[in-house]
């Protein structure tokens, strides 16, 4: 008796959970998967984009986060099941995915006009979403004189206080040479030299002993509101968070900004390509491209958005005319090849 | 006892020495398989060279016999034009390039350039197209590169651990100011044993403060040394964090105290990682010694004072000597653990304080050279292993006990 009730009710529940399980494929509703980096970005990205484009073509949008690095990818390639329709990538990660055959080369005529873009933002197997920047930013209320140049992070006479920089040879390096008096443009090339990077090093040995070395990029706000810096370097998103939600009474200096691009990109093997296409073309529109910026102070990598965007969050964005006037693209090729015999130079002169 | 008897209780005795085996097997099991195995392949990896060798199985042949004095014959090229389309259709090329890239920064690059610009290699002699790619195709010393990282068993990495690289003309020390490793080792030993000695200051008084006290007092005393011991290290290090910033809680006493005007450099520096790891550790040297102290009977000294000694010298001479098991366990165990400590000196301290682990965690996870993290950590574990025998040889290993 009591068993056969069990059954009945078992066969009941069963018979819900499968009308439950087969309306959605009644309704024949297509779902993009995107992988993403997740936080402030992704909560940008779902009402500037993600939001609006499920809406417009009917289909769900899931999302996923990871870390970074194209190890669970390639494992998903290789096992013939890739559930991933769409990426966010960083550079490093956009070019090797594309060399390794884990991202699938896209078609230019998604993006119409090209040349609306800036220079680097296409590559074959993606197209960037956004720019963000890595800058210095100081305490207004802590500081008398205002520094305005890269320079000026290196200057402890004029503007006395610990530096707070993150403990890796990229951009700091960088940032050395353009205090030295490198163009931007040149950045690169000098620092292919082996006189190169005794220049940088002996030029950041001369703040060497005002440096507070940082590893996360949760950090440096934390020690701008510490106390613990003067000025630090830190990414501008991280810094417009601390000035507009907690009412910090930060200022970015863009001068020496190293910028750097975040990517679309399409796994090989997605399930559903041409809606990840869909989205990349939505995404990348004129009239869409630059809405993430009402959210979040990351820029467009398109010339138009200039116009397109809110006026008022304009000064706060990497590519702002007045911001971009000495801004230098990190070089992730460059990065690529010398991380490590760089690396190994910086932790020795560290250790000094 | 008669021949049956005595089979009889052998037997008993191994059918219990089997269950309790049986008893134990699942603790071995699980050892070996999340302990030992692991630890094993990473060390393995440390002269394991798959990389170069998987992704261009006909080179690596065909460079097998060659002598290196002139370029490699066209077979060669040809080769490596297959082995590189079909590197990229399945995936290992980078891996490869990233291998190759170790011995000379660039080559990745060299690498996938290259593989991107190839003609198709049925459509005629390639030698000639790698050489207009880049010149670096035209010199034997790339040839060799590849010739060395083709060979599936590797000192390479090893070498690197410790800043030596195989040259030409042997082995080379890599110019000073590329030289990290044999620097990280000696700091890690540096920063452990000023940890030890610092903490064997500290706990011995106290270790002796509650071996002495009457049971009441020493068991309310002993929860100051407990608790700590309980809590996890992260909240302790975090809470370091707190106490030392230049506006923390220990600077802004100082100041209010009239004793600085400015606040001192507390953290980011070796005082930051030596406070953080004293007091995270202290408490294995407090326990260590107060194991030992416990047992020690108050009537020696007694008697050495009745016999005329001054109290001092029978602290120095008849306690002391015999609380030297205690000493020695809590040194070790506070020096073992203390070289391979992570997280404290990454949060506490600056530029010229990373510790050996550091390295090997972030060889591991940010280069993907698990080559060299496996090497690095194999010098770990021979460190470690030697501390341990000079250990078992002065004190004893069966002496190590806390409490």
């Amino acid at each position: 008796m009591r068993a056969g009730r069990t059954a009945s009710r078992a066969a009941a529940l069963l018979a819900v959970g499968c009308a439950l399980l087969a309306m959605p494929a009644a309704a024949q509703e297509k779902t993009l998967n995107i992988v993403d980096y997740g936080g402030a970005f992704e909560a940008a990205a779902d009402k500037a984009w993600f939001k609006p484009f499920a809406a417009s073509q009917g289909v769900k949008i899931a999302t996923e986060q990871y870390d970074g690095g194209v190890a669970k990818l390639r494992a998903m390639v290789e096992a013939r099941n890739t559930t991933w329709d769409l990426i966010d990538l960083e550079t490093n990660d956009a070019i090797t995915g594309c060399d390794e055959g884990l991202l699938q080369k896209l078609d230019p005529a998604l993006l119409g006009d090209r040349s609306d873009f800036i220079k680097g933002a296409i590559l074959p197997c993606a197209v960037s979403s956004m720019i963000w920047s890595t800058v210095f930013a100081y305490d207004t209320n802590k500081m008398q004189t205002r520094p305005t140049t890269i320079a000026d992070f290196f200057d402890t006479q004029k503007f006395p206080g610990k530096r707070g920089l993150r403990k890796s040879p990229k951009v700091s390096l960088e940032w050395a040479l353009m205090a030295d008096g490198v163009p931007a443009g040149e950045v690169y090339k000098v620092l292919a030299t082996d006189d190169g990077i005794k220049r940088a090093l002996n030029k950041l040995s001369t703040i060497k002993d005002q440096i507070v070395w940082w590893e996360a990029g949760s950090q440096p706000p934390q020690l701008l509101a510490d106390g613990a810096v003067a000025m630090t370097m830190a990414y501008n998103g991280r810094i417009y968070d601390a000035q507009k939600k907690e009412n910090k009474p930060f200022a970015i200096v863009w001068d020496g900004q190293v910028y750097d691009y975040e990517w679309w990109g399409i796994p090989t093997g997605a399930k559903d390509k041409e809606l990840a296409e869909n989205f990349i073309k939505y995404a990348s529109t004129k009239d869409n491209i630059w809405k993430l910026s009402n959210f979040i102070a990351y820029a467009s990598p398109r010339k138009s958005s200039v116009e397109m965007m809110n006026k008022a969050v304009l000064p706060d964005m990497p590519t702002a005319p007045d911001n971009f006037k000495n801004a230098l693209q990190i070089d992730a090729e460059f990065w690529a090849d010398k991380y490590d015999s760089i690396n190994s130079r910086f932790m020795t002169w560290l250790g000094r | 006892m008669p021949q049956a008897g005595r089979d009889a209780y052998r037997a008993a005795r191994r059918s219990e020495a089997m269950r309790s085996l049986a008893f134990a097997l699942p603790l071995l099991v699980f050892l070996v398989a999340v302990f030992l195995y692991p630890i094993g392949a990473l060390l393995v990896r440390s002269i394991q060279s798959d990389d170069v060798a998987a992704a261009f199985p006909r080179v690596s042949a065909g460079l097998a016999g060659w002598s290196g004095a002139a370029l490699p014959p066209p077979p060669v090229f040809e080769a490596l034009a297959a082995d590189m389309a079909a590197a990229q259709q399945n995936g290992t090329l980078v891996s490869a390039a990233r291998r190759l890239n170790n011995y000379e920064p660039g080559f990745r690059s060299l690498i996938l350039k290259t593989a991107r610009r190839l003609p198709d290699p049925a459509a005629g002699p390639v030698e000639q197209a790698f050489l207009d790619i880049d010149r670096h195709w035209g010199e034997t010393e790339t040839w060799r590169f590849i010739q060395r990282a083709s060979a599936r068993v590797t000192p390479d990495y090893l070498l690197a651990a410790v800043d030596l690289r195989a040259g030409p003309h042997g082995l080379a020390e890599l110019p000073p100011d590329q030289r990290i490793y044999q620097a990280a080792f000696a700091r890690t030993f540096l920063i452990s044993g000023s940890v030890t000695l610092i903490c064997l200051l500290l706990g011995y008084p106290v270790a002796y403060l509650l071996a002495t006290l009457p049971p009441r007092q020493s068991n309310r005393l002993m929860i100051f040394v407990i608790v700590p011991f309980w809590t996890s290290l992260l909240v302790r290090t975090t809470a370091w964090y707190v106490l030392l910033q230049p506006n923390g809680v220990v600077n802004a006493l100082l100041a209010q105290a009239g004793l600085t005007t400015a606040p001192l450099a507390l953290m980011f520096n070796r005082t930051g990682v030596l406070v953080g790891m004293t007091h995270v550790l202290l408490p294995f040297m407090i326990l260590a010694n107060y194991a030992v102290m416990r047992g020690i009977s108050p009537t020696y000294q007694r008697a050495a004072v009745s016999l005329g000694a001054h109290p001092a010298v029978a602290f120095l001479r008849v306690y002391v000597p015999q609380t030297l098991p205690g000493i020695g366990t809590g040194t070790f165990l506070v020096f073992v653990l203390a070289i391979g400590y992570y997280i404290t000196p990454a949060l506490l301290g600056g530029g010229g304080d990373e510790m050996i682990s550091q390295l090997i965690a972030f060889q591991m996870d940010r280069q993907l050279n698990w080559g060299l993290a496996g090497a690095l950590s194999v010098y770990l574990v021979l460190l470690t292993l030697a501390v341990y025998f000079v250990f078992n040889h002065f004190v004893g290993v069966d002496r190590l006990r806390l409490g």
